[in-house]
């Protein structure tokens, strides 16, 4: 079976390559990467005027199986990443039950199998039923297959047991991905503590919920030389920190997503429950911290938290309603209109943090066009402009902020191993 | 003319559309007055009274502005069990509004349930108080209470005391005052003020005698006991020998300065008692005053056009 895509702009940010070149994919991998590949093929894809990149890793989903299947699935889940335009996700373990144990990861590993349109790459639980207090069984979730340790959706609290997960799994090359936020000064807010906060009479979390924990994880991560990835960091704070142990050669990682570079907390004014997230919507000040981050290169990943809920779970008081958004098919057009399109990123410096970045981040063998890699691809139509409508999401959750908006750059093509799974926006059974 | 299908805040409203509502009161405080309380204006139409949260003073207030109105009021007190069994803030006002209520006044602990209501619903939604959020009709019938006594309310300096960050009282306050021009400040404990409440229009102190100098009103807020769990106060006591409005603090304010609370009151914590029976206190007019308020917003929001047809 080969595959050529004809003529599109090249970018694979790993080989450093950024030019106008042909790809060609045969049985699944990829063969060569060059100017004018004229050989027959069993199917040609024309990207002129067409972005080809490696196919995207979203290093941070919520794929909600098992447990809590009325909001996604590992079927659902994957066909929006495939309609975003990512080939490869990576899911948090909050599942119920949460995926503490070989039992869990074999199951989200067969079911992706099964019925995955995209790869998927289980993260294994730090301690014991997210519960903080025990180490799981590093060893055999690791060969069960899981590429990193996180009790995302709460952090670790306990600094003397972060501390020996970190020696501990520094043992498997597991790298901890730290959902940092000290809950003791969060003391059950609901959106960014600040003018807006005060404004609407939500309580507030402190920029400073976030920063304490990122400290903390810093000074662990420099104590046990072990890599500690901060998911979804949101303040200008964190952000100081990070760049500073960077350069103090701590081997630090941050990500951010498409909702903390793209909104304020603003767009919780009139209470839309779409905009509840954890960590929170942070003021323009914050926000602004992230962009110069982003394009300094202190945040090395793009990675959207993708959170789906049931309608009737959000269709309730502020107060009251689940934390998250769905993410998988507004990132890569928001990326593209928030940050390439205002020249905060150039398109190298954006494809590298959803491709080689992460896959390094995470040992991946993924996120290049090298010869001989898997032939995953994302194509994208840079001057394509289409209105979010959540109506037409794959995923089962429609709880996005951005439905209405009008974004420039959207995925026309996601290929996984070669094959099609996305083109013009329709998933290929 | 009234032009909006509900009553959410005071953030929104214009200062036009606040003086219709103290003006269409003045008239309103005349039928209290008088012998026989009652008017057929509002007759046949229904008012439900949706409390998540109870406070039998501001319920009542509104049923008795309600009936003097001659419409029908029903209560529905919703305990958190019911919460907890899964029926939600919409069904729940979905049912009300097919039972033919045409206005629904709703009290709930969290910020936002009534604009999550007034959204769904085509009956009419009175905000009562939600979360830290407003109490837009506490916030109306304090301004009426001042500009009854005053005067006026441009150029007024008023002083709100106690915990800021907690009072929906508090903030409908200051957005409906400055509105007119009132200078207003805000005092209490730096743990008990919210972040940024300068940028609401506000002047910011931390210690009553220095923003309680010169005021013409001191609107004294409710202070809870269970902040002192939550790390917010030390105890009671150390907020009533800072904060408590007694005697000698009040000698500070103007000598005709006015004193006024939500009420309940703590009396011998954030207000003195002889403090709360002196002159100054106008504590007993605002529950009168709430009631005229809450019967002009009653006749705006279910069409009322021409207030002379009240009061013939
Ligand atoms: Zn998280």
């Amino acid at each position: 079976m080969k595959l050529l895509i004809k003529g599109g702009r090249v970018i694979d940010p790993a080989n450093g390559i950024d030019g106008i070149r042909d790809v060609l994919i045969v049985d699944g991998l990829i063969v060569k990467v060059e100017e004018n590949i004229n050989e027959e093929a069993d199917e040609q894809i024309e990207a002129e005027g067409k972005i080809v990149a490696p196919g995207f890793i979203d290093m941070h989903v919520h794929l909600r199986e098992p447990g809590f299947e009325h909001k996604e699935t590992i079927a659902s889940g994957t066909r929006a990443a495939a309609a975003g335009g990512f080939t490869a996700v990576v899911c948090m373990p909050n599942t119920n039950p949460v995926a503490d144990n070989k039992a869990v990861v074999s199951f989200i590993k067969q079911k992706a199998e099964q019925e995955g349109k995209v790869k998927v790459y289980p993260v294994g639980n730090v301690t014991k039923g997210a519960q903080g207090e025990e180490l799981t069984e590093i060893g055999e979730l690791k060969a069960a297959g899981v590429v990193a340790l996180s009790d995302d959706g709460k952090p670790v609290h306990n600094g003397e047991i972060m501390r020996r997960a970190l020696e501990y799994a520094q043992m498997f090359q597991l790298p901890i991905i730290s959902h940092c936020e000290d809950l003791n000064l969060v003391a059950s807010g609901y959106m960014h503590e600040g003018y807006i906060s005060t404004v609407l009479g939500l309580r507030g979390i402190p920029a400073a919920a976030e920063e304490v924990m990122v400290a903390r994880d810093i000074i662990l991560a420099e104590l046990t030389g072990s890599p500690v990835h901060i998911a979804h960091i949101s303040t200008a704070g964190s952000v100081r920190l990070v760049r500073e142990a960077k350069a103090r050669g701590i081997k630090i990682t941050a990500e951010a997503t498409p909702h903390h570079f793209t909104l304020t907390d603003e767009a919780v004014i009139g209470y839309n429950t779409a905009t509840k997230v954890n960590p929170p919507l942070r003021s323009s000040r914050h926000r602004e911290a992230i962009l110069e981050a982003l394009a300094d290169g202190t945040i090395e990943v793009i990675a959207t938290d993708h959170a789906p809920h049931a309608r009737e779970e959000k269709e309730v008081e502020y107060a009251y309603a689940p934390n998250g958004m769905v993410g998988l098919e507004t990132a890569v057009p928001l990326m593209v209109t928030q940050l390439i399109h205002t020249g905060i990123l150039d398109w190298s410096e954006a494809i590298a943090k959803l491709t080689i970045n992460p896959a390094k981040i995470l040992n991946l063998p993924l996120g290049t066009l090298s010869a001989g890699s898997p032939a995953d691809v994302t194509i994208i139509d840079p001057e394509k402009e289409a209105v979010v409508d959540p109506a037409r999401f794959q995923s089962m959750g429609k709880n996005t902020p951005f439905a209405g908006w009008e974004l420039k750059g959207w995925p026309v093509y996601t290929i996984v191993n070669g094959r099609v799974v996305m083109a013009d926006g329709k998933i290929l059974e | 003319m009234w032009k909006r299908k509900d009553l959410l805040g005071l953030k929104e409203l214009s200062a036009d559309e606040i003086n219709l509502i103290l003006d269409t009161a003045v008239p309103m405080k005349d039928i209290i007055k008088r012998e026989i309380k009652k008017v057929p204006t509002l007759r046949g139409r229904s008012m439900v009274t949706l409390f998540y949260e109870p406070s039998t003073r501001t319920r009542t207030s509104f049923e008795i502005a309600a009936k003097y109105l001659s419409a029908d009021t029903s209560s529905l007190t919703v305990a958190t069990s019911s919460v907890v069994k899964g029926e939600t803030l919409i069904d729940t006002g979905k049912t009300i509004e097919v039972m033919g209520a045409d206005v629904i006044v709703i009290r709930h602990e969290a910020a936002g349930a009534p604009h999550l209501l007034a959204q769904r619903i085509k009956s009419r939604v009175i905000n009562a108080g939600d979360g830290m959020h407003e109490h837009p009709t506490q916030g109306l019938l304090d301004m009426f209470t001042i500009r009854e006594k005053k005067g006026k309310l441009a150029d007024l300096k008023i002083a709100i005391l106690g915990d800021i960050l907690h009072s929906r009282v508090a903030r409908s306050n200051i957005w409906g005052l400055t509105k007119f021009g009132a200078k207003v400040r805000v005092v209490g404990p730096s743990t008990l003020l919210p972040k940024e409440v300068q940028r609401m229009g506000v002047e910011v102190f931390q210690s009553a005698e220095e923003a309680l100098k010169d005021v013409d009103v001191i609107n004294v807020l409710r202070v809870q006991r269970e902040r002192q769990k939550k790390g917010l106060l030390p105890s009671l006591r150390e907020y009533s020998n800072l904060y408590g409005l007694d005697r000698k603090r009040l000698a500070l304010a103007k000598p005709d300065a006015l004193v006024m609370h939500p009420g309940p009151m703590n009396r011998g914590v954030e207000i003195m008692p002889d403090v709360y029976d002196s002159l100054h206190s106008v504590v007993d007019e605002q529950v009168t005053n709430g009631v005229a308020v809450r019967m002009a917003i009653l006749y705006l929001l279910m069409g009322g056009k021409n207030v002379n047809e009240v009061v013939n």
